[in-house]
């Protein structure tokens, strides 16, 4: 470390000169602990690199400042303080950087995401950066009111125990009117799913408005209520070009009788927590479409991570997060898949690195997020799912519901009859991986609509390489 | 009509043995099973009338299914459901919830449409 009256002398220093590289530094239990994936340039020391992306998204510009010395300028300095190569990738380093809670404002994604991600992405003297995962402290997540409803409230509100939801997309997600939309809903539930959805890109265009798609899904959700006895809902996507109108749309779908609405990931994170917040004074579950998340999380060399998408959108509070299928049409390795649910669903997320995992996170009593699986899934995939996933997920077949050869409500009946089948024989003890084709099959003889799905898509699948996969080789210690 | 709430409602009614089966694979969880009835399945009714306490510290099913039997009897035009309790923090909450019994004529209901300004609806659900 330089004496100080040469760190303050104008001009330029190093990064780590400025002291944003303290080696061995030992993280606070308040500090805000962040690991970077970083690829520097060639040439640049890997510590440079680390130290410069502490101060760039801290304290730090370019040149010294002789104002940092009317502050206490030491306590807001990031400091990066551990830098590993990526194991099998040349070239790339995971850096640990803390943050002082000083740092940040009490209850704000847009604040926090500000600081991490605002400047240090388009750093050149970094090819490419990436944010891999966080740990908050316990004083910090309380400063956030989390998920309105939360899985255990949501199931209490429904009457549903035991088993996964099972919902399914409109299809096709452009172009049917009010009315024909609202058929695809009546159908869908009455032939057993707990839920329908709106798309991400369904807001209010000239073939279908948006309070006729809202009148005529509540008739489809309150006729299939009154036909089965049970709870039912449509996810009605109130996003829209400004706040005023979201509200707008939020209220008519709880004056209508509605349990959940949801909003795309695209709306930002004010958004978000500002119908979080709606949502809580309106007793309404906030489903989270992640639109637009493929254009950062998905290559590993640069972008964000999305397990840190779900520890934030824990902390900004939604309901419902859709979070991968493993199985499906989109991307996702199925022990990166588990992490998302795991930072999803646990009070107290331990670190797991075959999981993409780096951290403990104490979840401070923050109500868990029920993650969705939804893309090109069917019921022949029925064991595998709940054997990945568990209980507390939504299943959402869209095509694997309306493209039924028999029709939407067979569709909706194969799906439930599979669903319950495989969880009845999970609990009865028998080895679903294994044994779901022919658990499926036998329930099969005796229903019509599950046999006809088992046979269109027996032989789908997307068996693609992933590119977000893990850099650890399973161990059997990960300390 | 048949009322689909609960776990099961989409397989044919389970029979005794497949529910000494959950209620076995619920109490190896360490779940608090209990049996409830009630005649009035309207699904707003989240109070159905307990029949005894949850069974707590219960290892052996034949109780559970005892229970079961007795409550059918007492009340054979009512719906009786099993619950599974789990005590664990962060849950707190039921685990597993099926039916083991319905009336003979089940419930049905009728939506009653109230209609206000523009095409607003407000919807009751009632007993047909």
């Amino acid at each position: 470390m330089v004496s100080k009256a040469d760190r303050y002398k104008a001009g330029v220093l190093k990064y780590k000169e400025m002291g944003y590289w303290v080696a061995g530094y030992e993280p606070k239990e308040t500090d805000v602990i962040a690991v970077f994936r970083i690829t520097p340039q060639e040439g640049v020391d890997p510590e440079e690199a680390a130290a410069a992306v502490a101060g760039e998204s801290s304290t730090a510009t370019w040149t010294v400042v002789w104002t940092d010395r009317l502050t206490a300028c030491e306590n807001y300095r990031a400091k990066a303080y551990e830098v590993q190569p990526v194991p099998g990738i040349e070239g790339q380093y995971f850096a640990w950087i803390a943050y002082d809670l000083a740092l940040f404002e009490e209850g704000s994604i847009a604040n926090l995401t500000a600081s991490i991600i605002g400047n240090v992405f388009s750093f050149k003297p970094l090819k490419a950066a990436r944010l891999e995962d966080m740990r908050f402290p316990v004083a910090y997540v309380k400063t956030f009111k989390g998920p309105p409803t939360g899985i255990v409230v949501e199931r209490e509100r429904l009457d549903k125990y035991g088993r996964p939801l099972l919902g399914a997309t409109v299809k096709p997600k452009l172009g049917l009117s009010g009315k024909n939309y609202g058929r695809v809903v009546y159908e869908a539930l009455l032939g057993g799913l707990d839920f329908t959805k709106d798309d991400e890109n369904i807001n209010s265009q000239p073939f279908m408005h948006w309070r006729d798609r809202f009148l005529f899904c509540m008739e489809a959700v309150q006729k299939a209520q009154a036909a089965s006895g049970e709870v039912k809902g449509h996810y009605l996507n109130v996003t829209a070009g400004t706040m005023e109108e979201m509200y707008k749309r939020a209220e008519f779908a709880r004056d209508l009788g509605s349990c959940i609405v949801m909003v795309d990931l695209v709306v930002g994170w004010t958004a978000i927590q500002s119908m979080s917040n709606w949502a809580r004074d309106n007793d309404m579950i906030l489903h989270m479409h992640r639109a637009g998340h493929g254009t950062y999380t998905r290559q590993k060399s640069h972008g964000v991570s999305f397990r840190v998408i779900a520890k934030w959108l824990r902390l900004a509070g939604v309901d419902h997060l859709h979070a991968g299928t493993a199985v499906g049409k989109l991307e996702g390795d199925p022990m990166t898949v588990q992490g998302y649910y795991n930072v999803c669903r646990d009070s107290y997320t331990h670190k797991d690195l075959a999981r993409g995992i780096f951290f403990d996170q104490d979840w401070a009593e923050l109500r868990k997020v029920m993650p969705v699986a939804s893309g090109g899934i069917h019921a022949g995939q029925m064991h595998q799912l709940i054997d990945l996933f568990g209980d507390d997920v939504v299943l959402q077949f869209g095509g694997g519901t309306i493209g039924h050869p028999m029709g939407i409500q067979a569709g909706a009946t194969a799906n439930r009859v599979a669903l319950e089948v495989i969880v009845l024989a999970r609990n009865e003890g028998r080895d679903i991986r294994n044994e779901g084709p022919e658990i499926l099959a036998t329930a099969a003889r005796s229903c019509k609509p599950l046999e006809a799905a088992l046979k269109t898509w027996k032989d789908v699948t997307f068996n693609y390489a992933s590119t977000d996969t893990s850099d650890f080789v399973p161990q059997v210690s990960v300390a | 009509m048949r009322i689909t709430q609960g776990t099961f409602s989409f397989l044919p009614d389970l029979t005794d043995e497949q529910i000494a089966r959950q209620v076995e694979h619920a109490l190896a969880q360490g779940w608090a099973v209990s049996v409830e009835y009630t005649d009035d399945p309207h699904p707003r009714n989240v109070y159905w009338e307990m029949w005894g306490m949850p069974m707590f510290d219960l290892a052996d099913p034949a109780g559970v299914l005892a229970e079961i039997r007795a409550c059918r009897a007492a009340h054979p035009e009512c719906y009786v459901k099993l619950n599974a309790f789990d005590s664990t923090r962060g849950f707190e909450t039921m685990r597993l919830s099926f039916m083991v019994h319905r009336p003979r004529q089940e419930a049905r209901f009728r939506l009653r449409r109230e209609e206000g300004a523009g095409r607003l609806v407000h919807y009751t659900l009632e007993r047909a």
